[in-house]
C-alpha cells in the first residue's frame, strides 16, 4: 500500500496537467460564451465530486448510527435493500415514470437510488468500527473544499457572461451554497463538541442535512418557477468533445479526491491511535497490561 | 420494604471499564464486583475517576471500552432498580418538595401522593412544605435530594458526593439515613472525600487512584504512603 | 403509546407552571419581540409600494430571531441543578421529554407570533389579498418547523462550547428549505399573485420528515454526555 501513494500522486498530477492541457487548449471555443466558458472544466467536475463526497458522508453517518445496536444494523442492512429493489422497480412503473422530469431516463433514476444500498454495504464492509467515522469526516472535509471551489468559480464564470454575480433562482448554484453551509455547520460541531458522543452526534446532524437537500431543490426549484431568474452555467445538451474533456477532467479530479481523502484519513486515524495510546499510559508504569498494540485494528502495512 | 438479593450476592461487576475523553483517560481498565446489601465507600483524591465509575454504573456514562452489568442487565435496563443523587440537587428551585416529587414520580410510573409522602418523611422533612426547594437550605436540599432518589423504592443507591458543603449535623443525619437503608436490604454506595464521616458504618472502602482501584479495605484509615483519605 | 402521551403532557405542564412562576424569560421574550418588529419598521419603508413584497419575509425574519432565542432557553432548567440527569437514569421514554419541549416551544413562539402580527399588520397595513386563511396553515407548519430542529439542536448544542451561537448555526441552514416555504407562501398570500398552495405541502412534508428523524435520534442525543 505504501507505494501506490506515491505512484498514485504521480499519475494524479499527470492527469490534472493533461486535464488542464485539454481544457484550456484542446477543447473548442463556445459558439456563444467564447473562452470564458472553459472554467466548466473546473466548475462542473468539483460539483460532481463534492456530491459524491456528501454522498459518501451521509451512507457513512447513517452506517456508524447504525451500527450503535444489533439491532439497528439488522433492520438498516434491510432498509439499504428495500431501498435498492424499490430504485430497480419504480422509475418502470408508470405512476412513478409519468412523474419524472423530462431529460431524465428511468435508468438513471434507478441507477441513482441503487448506489445507495451499493454505497451502504461497500462502506460497512471495508471500514469496521471507528473508521466509519472517520471516513464521514474525511469525506465532509474535503466535500467542502470542492464544495467551495464551486461556489467561487460559478461567480466567476456568471459575471462576464450573464452580467450577475449571482442569481437566487439558480437552483445548483443555490442549492450548493445551502448544501456548503450545512456541511460547514457540521464540521464546527465536530470541532466545538465536547461530548464523549461526538462522534453520534456529527452523524445524527449529517442525516439530517443529507434529508434536508431533496428539500432544498424542491422549495428552490418552486420558487424559480414563479419567479423566473437566470439560469447560470445554461443547460441542454452538450458538444461531444467538450462532454469527453469534461469527463476526463472529473476522473482527474476523483484521483486528486481520492488521494486527499486518504491522506486525511490516514492523518486522523494516526492521530486516534496516538490520543488512545496517550491517555492509556500509565503514570506509574509497569506491569499493569496496557494495551499499545494498535488499537482500531489497523494491520501493520 | 422490598426483596432484595441475600448480602454476599455480587449484583454489580464492573468489567475491564475502560473511559476516554479524548486525551485523558478516567476510567483505566477498573474491575470490581459488589455485594448486595452492603455500603461502599468510593474514596480518592480529585481525578481519581470516583465521579466517572458512579457514573457509569449509572448509566449516566458510557464505557469506552468495557462493560458494567447490575443483576445481569445494563445500567439502562436496570434503571427502575437504581437511584442517583450527585452534588446538584437534580430537582427544581420553583417547585415545593412534593411538587418535584409528584413530577418525578411520573417518570416511574408510580400514581398517586402517597409515596411521594413517604420518601419525604423518610428523609425527615414535611411533605406539607409550600416554598420552592431553591430556598432549602443546603442540607435540606440533599435531604430532598435523597427524597426523590429513593422514590421509586430502588434496591441501588448511588451517591455522589452527597455531604459536600453540608453542615456537620445534616451529613451525620443523612449517613444515619443511610445506614438505615443499608439495614434495609439496599445497597449503597457513596462517593465522597470525607471518609471518616463513613468510618464504621460502611462495609467497605474502595480506593481509587489515576483512574483504578487500588485497594478495598473495611476500615477508613489506610496505611499506604501517598494518599490522604 | 398511552403513558408517552401522559409524560409528555405532564411535562409540559411542570414547563408551562415552572414558566409561569419564574415569568423572567416570557417577558423579557415579549418585549425583545416587540423590539425586533419596531426595528424592521424603522429599516423597511412601510409606505412604500414594494413593502408588501417584502414583509412576508421580515415577518419571518423576525419570528427567526424570537425563536431563536426562545429556544436557546429551551434546556436551560434541565441543566440547572443537573436535572436532566435524573430524567436520564428514569426508565421514562426520551421521546416524551423531546415532545414536551417542542410543543412547549410551539405555543412559545406562537404567543409571541400572536404579538407581533398585530404590530406588523399595523404599522404595514397588511391586507392579504389572496385567501388570507392559508396563512394558518403557513404560520403553524412552518412554527412547528422551526421549533422541532430547534429543539433537537438546542439539545445538541448542550454538549459544545459556544452553546447559543451553535443552535442558530446549525438550524439556518438545514431550516433553509422551510423558510423559502414560508416566506414566499406568505408573499403569496399577502400579494394574490401565485398560490402558496405547494408551499404548504412542501412544510408538510418537511415537518413530517424532520418531526420523524428527530424522535429516532433524539435518544441518542439526551444521553450524550
Amino acid at each position: 500500500m505504501k507505494r501506490l501513494f506515491p505512484i498514485l500522486s504521480i499519475v494524479t498530477v499527470a492527469a490534472l496537467a493533461y486535464a488542464l492541457y485539454e481544457a484550456l487548449v484542446v477543447a473548442p471555443t463556445d459558439a456563444q460564451q467564447g473562452d470564458v466558458y472553459r472554467i466548466i472544466y473546473y466548475h462542473v467536475p468539483s460539483a460532481w465530486t463534492a456530491f459524491l463526497l456528501f454522498f459518501i458522508n451521509f451512507v457513512a453517518s447513517a452506517g456508524y448510527l447504525a451500527r450503535s445496536s444489533e439491532a439497528s444494523e439488522k433492520a438498516a442492512k434491510w432498509i439499504a435493500i428495500g431501498i435498492g429493489v424499490l430504485g430497480i422497480i419504480a422509475p418502470y412503473v408508470p405512476l412513478v415514470r409519468s412523474r419524472i422530469p423530462p431529460g431524465m431516463e428511468p435508468s438513471a433514476v434507478a441507477t441513482t437510488i441503487v448506489l445507495i444500498p451499493v454505497f451502504y454495504f461497500l462502506v460497512m464492509k471495508f471500514f469496521p468500527g471507528d473508521r466509519l467515522d472517520i471516513l464521514a469526516l474525511t469525506s465532509a472535509e474535503v466535500g467542502v473544499v470542492f464544495c467551495t471551489i464551486v461556489l467561487v468559480t460559478g461567480p466567476i464564470w456568471a459575471r462576464p457572461v450573464w452580467g450577475i454575480w449571482w442569481a437566487p433562482g439558480d437552483i445548483r448554484l443555490t442549492s450548493t451554497l445551502v448544501m456548503w453551509l450545512i456541511y460547514v455547520s457540521y464540521l464546527v460541531l465536530r470541532r466545538f463538541s465536547s461530548s464523549a458522543q461526538t462522534q453520534k452526534l456529527a452523524a445524527a446532524l449529517a442525516v439530517f442535512g443529507a434529508l434536508d437537500v431533496p428539500l432544498v431543490y424542491l422549495s428552490i426549484w418552486y420558487f424559480r418557477t414563479q419567479h423566473p431568474q437566470p439560469v447560470i452555467g445554461g443547460g441542454g445538451s452538450m458538444d461531444p468533445r467538450m462532454l469527453h474533456i469534461l469527463l476526463f477532467s472529473w476522473l482527474a479530479f476523483l484521483l486528486f479526491g481520492f488521494l486527499v481523502c486518504w491522506s486525511r484519513f490516514r492523518l486522523e486515524l494516526l492521530q486516534r491511535e496516538v490520543e488512545q495510546a496517550h491517555a492509556m499510559e500509565s503514570m506509574a508504569g509497569g506491569a499493569e497490561s496496557v494495551k499499545m498494540s494498535l488499537p482500531l485494528g489497523r494491520s501493520s502495512r | 420494604m422490598n426483596v432484595s438479593s441475600p448480602a454476599g450476592v455480587s449484583v454489580i461487576h464492573v468489567q475491564d471499564v475502560v473511559k476516554r475523553f479524548g486525551r485523558f483517560a478516567a476510567l483505566r481498565g477498573v474491575s470490581a464486583e459488589f455485594d448486595a446489601g452492603r455500603f461502599h465507600a468510593i474514596l480518592g483524591d480529585n481525578g481519581a475517576g470516583k465521579t466517572t465509575l458512579l457514573r457509569t454504573i449509572a448509566g449516566l456514562a458510557q464505557p469506552t471500552e468495557g462493560k458494567v452489568s447490575i443483576f445481569g442487565k445494563s445500567p439502562a435496563e436496570a434503571c427502575r432498580d437504581l437511584g442517583y443523587m450527585a452534588h446538584p440537587s437534580l430537582l427544581y428551585d420553583e417547585m415545593s418538595g412534593m411538587e418535584n416529587l409528584r413530577y418525578f414520580a411520573r417518570l416511574y410510573e408510580i400514581a398517586g401522593d402517597a409515596k411521594c409522602e413517604e420518601a419525604i418523611r423518610a428523609v425527615r422533612l414535611d411533605p406539607s412544605l409550600t416554598r420552592g426547594v431553591g430556598q432549602y437550605s443546603q442540607g435540606m436540599r440533599q435531604r430532598m435530594s435523597l427524597a426523590r432518589a429513593i422514590l421509586h423504592d430502588p434496591k441501588i443507591l448511588l451517591l455522589d458526593e452527597p455531604f459536600s458543603n453540608v453542615d456537620v449535623h445534616s451529613a451525620r443525619e443523612m449517613v444515619g439515613l443511610l445506614k438505615g437503608m443499608r439495614d434495609g436490604g439496599k445497597t449503597i454506595f457513596v462517593v465522597t472525600h470525607q471518609a471518616l464521616l463513613l468510618d464504621g458504618v460502611a462495609d467497605e472502602f474502595v480506593w481509587m487512584e489515576s483512574g483504578r482501584i487500588v485497594d478495598r479495605t473495611a476500615s477508613a484509615v489506610r496505611a499506604t504512603q501517598g494518599s490522604v483519605p | 403509546m398511552n403513558s408517552l402521551w401522559a409524560l409528555t403532557l405532564a411535562t409540559l405542564v411542570k414547563d408551562i407552571r415552572l414558566e409561569w412562576r419564574s415569568k423572567d424569560a416570557l417577558n423579557a421574550m415579549l418585549f425583545f419581540s416587540l423590539q425586533v418588529v419596531v426595528i424592521f419598521v424603522f429599516s423597511f419603508d412601510p409606505l412604500a409600494e414594494e413593502s408588501r413584497h417584502i414583509v412576508g419575509g421580515l415577518v419571518w425574519i423576525a419570528f427567526l430571531f424570537a425563536a431563536v432565542v426562545a429556544l436557546n432557553q429551551t434546556w436551560a432548567r434541565e441543566l440547572r441543578n443537573q436535572v436532566l440527569d435524573a430524567y436520564r437514569v428514569s426508565p421514562a421514554p426520551a421521546n416524551a421529554l423531546f415532545l414536551a419541549k417542542v410543543l412547549g416551544n410551539f405555543l412559545f413562539v406562537v404567543v409571541l407570533q400572536g404579538l407581533m402580527v398585530p404590530l406588523f399588520v399595523v404599522f404595514y397595513n397588511l391586507r392579504a389579498l389572496g385567501p388570507a386563511w392559508q396563512l394558518i396553515p403557513i404560520a403553524l407548519l412552518g412554527t412547528w418547523a422551526l421549533v422541532v430542529n430547534g429543539t433537537f439542536f438546542a439539545a445538541m448544542s448542550l454538549r459544545t462550547r459556544s452553546r447559543e451561537i451553535m443552535l442558530p448555526l446549525l438550524l439556518f441552514p438545514i431550516s433553509i428549505p422551510a423558510v423559502i416555504a414560508m416566506v414566499a407562501g406568505t408573499t403569496a398570500v399577502l400579494t394574490g399573485e401565485n398560490s402558496a398552495h405547494f408551499y404548504i405541502v412542501l412544510l408538510l412534508t418537511y415537518d413530517v420528515v424532520f418531526t420523524t428523524a428527530s424522535l429516532g435520534l433524539f435518544e441518542t442525543v439526551l444521553h450524550a454526555e
